[in-house]
């Protein structure tokens, strides 16, 4: 059949390149590998000049397929499956190239094009590792190019095409017997980029993040090119590349906590959920490599464990890639993306990487060189190693317990996290924190080799005993007093606050004291500050979050159970002032936005003593892609000290026909009538115009009628209808028992007489929007975004060091 | 034997126990009527919401309380108690985990997880019929 209006040339033209990218990627490997084993120069440059050439072609090749597929989604071609999966035409520009990377094969591509990139740097930079380094990153790329072929072989798919076609995809063969299928509205218009990742956010944390596990590839190919070539001199040019890593990952990993805190309702900027775990576990091995590859540079100790760490930290890179696109966390987490069936060759992509690293490293254990002679105890190396390997450990706990899913797949067992899982994380984790924090204060003053005891004391003093005053003051001033897991973790949260302190006031001391105030040189202690301020602030923020919305209406609260019991959700009428603890708050209205799919509420906090006035405005976004219902986004009012975090947990709309009558009953005071669930009762009219519940205007008299409505669940509500005079005119002003859902208001003065009132009662289950919030404080949270930020200046400022010095080093 | 050494097997060895301990801790994933069976015990229940059942929330009356009843694919059910804000589109999700224990014969939640069906997934036969339903 003929279809009309396809554009097929695009889709073929990228799947040829795609490919092309693949085969130029296996030439790249064989020729590098040639170039690797070649003892002959002439030959070597040979092998190298075709391998330059094929990973020429390779990275034009991936170019163009990102660029194919680019052209296809922002024209809206949805005649391609992944055009029309993950955009539609009332999509905002801004997120387009978010829709190619919502995908399994667009974030391919991503890490793709980085590798791409990565590698000409190392083509122009790193000389004699060239041949090998080189070999086992178009590897990579041949494994990542796999993933995007969508080729059968012997009737086995290998990887997925980006460029299928809708037609061959969905499988709806009704719909493709007609030849203007892409005319059909929901076709025309795109299954769009779920609703939830429209977020500036979902723009620049893939990038970022890739971006960082493609560099892990860098060190992991130097140690294996060390070990096929039985030459330790890599670990000189590697340095720059593993701070590049750490620098990298780390930021990709802290915009995604960012995200999940600015703008996803996790409450929070870390749960220890699988993927952010499966992330953040291979940076803190490669933070090991660093540290030791340092060790080894200086000491010549620590060898083994940077080529072991170097191989894990990438290994893991790949098996996080494995749990987070195989579909196998299921359960346990929240934001695990596709279930596209490509667990075997997601396992092989490890597997390839990890048992031959893992044969290498066995296979020339003995050639690589140790020394015998113990390091001394007042030596920077010995506790720069223990540094790293508390920091490699550490990783290897969080990766067990979140490989729980992988255990229960293997094991047929059916195990689930603890009952608090975070708690679970954050028990051991803490110190994890204390130990790092601690040896990042003292460590730097110590010398390489050995130390003169006195000397090491006389300038650890200051730093330390002013680290301790800080620290009494933040956890006594900051009233520090978190004892929900009991006085043990309290004990640890207050140890772990002035590791924190040390850590800072020791390495911003150590810019004086040890480097003289040479700035070029400070990267590592600036990371280490940064560190230290991130720390901070995770452990104020955390272990002082507070509930604000505790549920203070007294409207029917159930009896607390035992042991359980958070209360932690307000609700809201429109335009009634709620008491919230230290604020008042109001929500005052909401609007739709039907360019982000977002309906936004506007809530007014007013705090007690009237000296703080905001509007927030979280927002609930339709849900897309076949689902219905709504998903919430926080909203903050960041303050230098702490933030205010809002989010609507619940909604309920009011209806806007409202059909329910007014009911005319007769009363005079002391009088009672029964409406649908409890009773009103007429106590008194009120004259004076202070008793009123409202204000009047100017020159009004105003007469209210003073009531109590009791409900049958024994809850009093005061209710006062009031006329109001002036000249002839009479205004009738309503009250309202929204509670209740009631109206009353005065009619006139009854025809019987005898002093009775004729009063209208409405009663309707519609009358007023209503909205559940939940709002937390977390106090200086900024410190932590802070902190993040200077440790990854301090990253990049020895990258910069080290490239400088190598410039320098390679022109003498 | 070197001082790193020693100090390697000792963290080594705190960092197995501290994994044995965690493996003590675990919970699991039960069916309603093994969880019945295991009263006070904290575990994990798969199972949907039975819509034949009465759902209560009232966040006029109660922002904080939610009942209503799960059904498991075994066909056995259990009214759940969660004293929580309702998660949006409860309902509509196809696989709850609910995280809590059982008490007098009732599941006290303390955390529900959804599982909708194409959240986070392209399931691509979900789009067919969705599409087939619009031209038909």
């Amino acid at each position: 059949m003929k279809y009309n209006g396809e554009h097929l040339f695009y889709g073929e033209l990228g799947h040829f390149l795609a490919v092309l990218s693949f085969v130029a990627s296996l030439i790249a490997t064989i020729s590098y590998f040639k170039a690797s084993r070649n003892k002959l120069l002439e030959e070597q440059r040979g092998w190298i000049k075709m391998a330059r050439i094929a990973f020429g072609i390779e990275t034009v090749c991936v170019l163009g397929v990102f660029i194919t597929l680019f052209f296809i989604v922002s024209h809206h071609y949805h005649e391609y499956y992944y055009a029309w999966n993950h955009s539609s035409r009332s999509l905002s520009k801004k997120y387009l190239f978010a829709s190619i990377w919502e995908g399994q094969e667009g974030s391919f591509l991503l890490w793709n094009i980085w590798h791409c990139l990565l590698g000409w740097v190392l083509i122009w930079r790193s000389k004699k590792w060239e041949a090998p380094v080189m070999t086992v990153l178009s590897f990579a790329q041949v494994c990542l190019a796999s993933m995007l072929l969508g080729i059968y072989f012997f009737g086995w798919k290998m990887g997925s095409n980006p460029f299928a076609l809708l037609r061959n995809e969905l499988n709806a063969p009704m719909l493709f017997t007609n030849p203007d299928y892409l005319q059909f509205p929901k076709i025309m218009e795109g299954n769009d980029l779920n609703a939830t990742l429209q977020n500036y956010w979902m723009v620049i944390h893939p990038p970022i993040l890739f971006l960082g596990f493609a560099s892990t590839i860098v060190p992991f190919a130097y140690a294996i090119a060390g070990l096929m070539k039985n030459d330790h001199t890599w670990t000189k040019p590697v340095i720059p590349w593993a701070a590049f890593s750490g620098a990298a990952l780390g930021g990709g990993i802290m915009m995604g906590a960012a995200w999940a805190y600015e703008a996803l309702n996790f409450g929070g900027y870390w749960a220890w959920d699988p993927v952010e775990n499966a992330s953040l576990v291979p940076w803190l091995v490669m933070i090991a490599g660093l540290h030791t590859n340092l060790v080894f540079k200086s000491s010549g100790y620590s060898l083994k464990s940077t080529y072991l760490f170097y191989i894990l930290s990438f290994s893991l890179v790949l098996y996080s890639t494995f749990l987070t696109r195989s579909g196998i966390l299921g359960d346990t987490s929240v934001h695990a993306f596709t279930e596209q069936d490509m667990s075997v060759q997601l396992i092989s992509f490890i597997l390839v990487f990890f048992i031959p690293a893992m044969v290498l490293f066995f296979y020339r254990n003995k050639s690589i060189p140790t020394i015998r002679k113990e390091e001394s105890s007042y030596s920077r190396e010995f506790w720069m190693f223990i540094g790293s390997l508390v920091l490699f450990l550490a990783g290897i706990i969080i990766i067990s317990k979140t490989s729980i899913p992988v255990y229960n797949k293997v094991f047929g067992t059916n195990i689930a996290m603890p009952e608090d899982p975070k708690f679970s994380y954050n028990q051991i984790q803490i110190f994890i924190a204390i130990i790092i924090g601690v040896l990042s204060a003292f460590t730097q003053y110590f010398k390489y080799k050995n130390t003169d005891k006195k000397t090491f004391f006389k300038k650890i003093l200051w730093p330390t005993l002013i680290a301790l005053a800080i620290s009494l003051c933040i956890i006594f001033i900051g009233n520090i007093d978190y004892k929900e897991k009991g006085p043990g973790f309290m004990v640890a949260i207050y140890i772990a606050m002035f590791a924190g302190v040390y850590a800072f006031v020791a390495n911003f001391a150590y810019i004086w004291i040890g480097l003289k105030g040479k700035m070029k040189s400070a990267g590592a202690s600036i990371a280490h500050i940064g560190f230290a301020i991130a720390l901070i602030g995770i452990l104020i923020s955390s272990s002082r979050k507070m509930v604000l919305s505790e549920n203070t209406t007294g409207i029917a609260l159930l009896p607390k159970s035992k042991d359980y019991d958070p209360q932690e959700n307000l609700t809201l009428f429109k335009g009634v002032k709620t008491d919230m603890g230290k604020y008042d708050v109001t929500y005052v209205g909401d609007s739709i936005n039907n360019s982000d799919h977002k309906k936004y509420f506007q809530l007014d906090f007013v705090s007690k003593d009237g000296k703080e006035k905001f509007s927030i405005y979280p927002d609930l976004i339709n849900n897309n892609k076949g689902m219905e219902g709504q998903s919430a986004n926080p909203d903050n009012k960041h303050y230098w000290n702490r933030d205010i975090f809002v989010y609507v947990s619940a909604s309920s709309q009011g209806k806007q026909d409202d059909t329910s009558q007014y009911k005319p009953v007769e009363m005079k005071p002391g009088d009672s009538v029964f409406y649908s669930s409890g009773i009103i009762v007429l106590n008194d009219i009120v004259k004076s115009a202070d008793s009123l519940k409202r204000p009047l205007q100017p020159g009004e008299v105003g007469i209210g009628m003073n009531m109590t409505v009791i409900s049958t669940d024994g809850m009093h509500y005061r209710a006062m209808p009031v006329i109001a005079l002036k000249d002839n005119t009479l205004r009738i002003i309503p009250d309202t028992v929204i509670a209740q859902s009631l109206i009353i208001r005065f009619n006139k003065l009854s025809d019987t007489g005898g002093g009775k009132i004729e009063f209208g009662i409405k009663e309707d289950q519609g009358i007023q929007s209503i909205i559940t919030l939940k709002v937390y404080q977390f106090p200086f949270v900024s410190l932590l975004w802070i902190g993040i930020i200077i440790m990854i200046t301090g990253f990049v400022m020895s990258v910069v060091q080290r490239v400088r010095a190598g410039f320098k080093t390679s022109v003498v | 034997m070197k001082k790193t050494h020693i100090v390697a097997l000792v963290l080594i060895a705190i960092a197995i126990a501290a994994l044995i301990s965690f493996m003590g801790n675990v919970t699991t994933y039960e069916t309603i009527a093994s969880a019945k069976q295991k009263p006070g015990k904290f575990v994990n229940l798969i199972a949907k919401m039975d819509k034949s059942k009465p759902m209560n929330y009232d966040p006029i009356k109660n922002p904080n309380y939610l009942t209503f009843t799960a059904i498991d694919t075994l066909g056995n059910s259990i009214e759940v108690v969660y004293h929580d804000a309702k998660p949006t589109d409860m309902e509509k999700s196809e696989r709850l985990v609910l995280k809590g224990k059982v008490e007098d014969g009732k599941f006290e939640c303390k955390d529900i997880l959804l599982k909708c069906p194409s959240k986070y997934k392209d399931d691509a036969n979900a789009n067919a019929k969705s599409i087939s339903a619009s031209v038909n």
